[in-house]
């Protein structure tokens, strides 16, 4: 599923204009990529929380030549499944494939 | 700081002011039930400029209690897992 199925389905579930939908999912989605650029973390209860994560600088290689590189330093973020959702998900899969 | 469900309740009803707080509140927590359903499915959810969740099928691995050293076998097991896009990385990295 990507945005615009999202905010159809959104749009039909909460009776709003899509085009009002579309701009609530925007301020959802800016609201959080706002958070993570200021650092802070998001938790939603039941989904799962988002951490930003600093790496310090490092002396990678590249794969292919061995060359060596210099990593700067980044922030990256990420993901912890909520116990719910990671439940849910993991038993979706246990009834449908009969792992 | 941590960012809420209260929170984006809070900023969606500031900025549609079209909205009641019912409203607002009924957006975002449906806005993340269809987020849970479609990876429950079992399908990928896209949401560009801020990334993408994957649901990944992992296959039984054999592994040990780190407590006991015992050996185990994990069963096969299916987990989401989150790719931020290239917008929200360099976002995150330029402090806008």
């Amino acid at each position: 599923m990507n945005k615009s199925e999202l905010i159809e389905t959104l749009a039909e579930k909460v009776n709003l204009p899509v085009r009002e939908t579309a701009s609530v999912a925007k301020t959802i989605i800016d609201t959080m990529s706002e958070a993570l650029v200021k650092g802070d973390s998001i938790e939603i209860r039941g989904f799962g929380s988002f951490t930003v994560k600093k790496y310090d600088s490092y002396t990678g290689r590249n794969p292919k030549s061995g060359e060596k590189i210099d990593v700067a330093p980044k922030k990256l973020p990420f993901f912890k499944v909520g116990k719910d959702l990671r439940e849910r998900v993991d038993e979706a899969a246990r009834k449908a494939g009969g792992k | 700081m941590t960012l809420t469900k209260a929170n984006l309740i809070q900023a969606v009803y500031k900025k549609h002011p079209g909205l009641t707080k019912t409203q607002a509140a009924e957006s975002v927590e449906t806005f993340i039930q269809l987020v849970k359903e479609s990876l429950i499915k079992g399908e990928d959810l896209l949401l560009s400029g801020f990334g993408k969740f994957n649901v990944k099928d992992k296959k039984p691995r054999r592994g040990r209690n780190p407590q006991t050293g015992d050996e185990l076998i994990l069963d096969a097991r299916r987990v989401v897992t989150f790719k931020p896009s290239g917008i929200l990385r360099s976002k995150i990295n330029n402090g806008k």
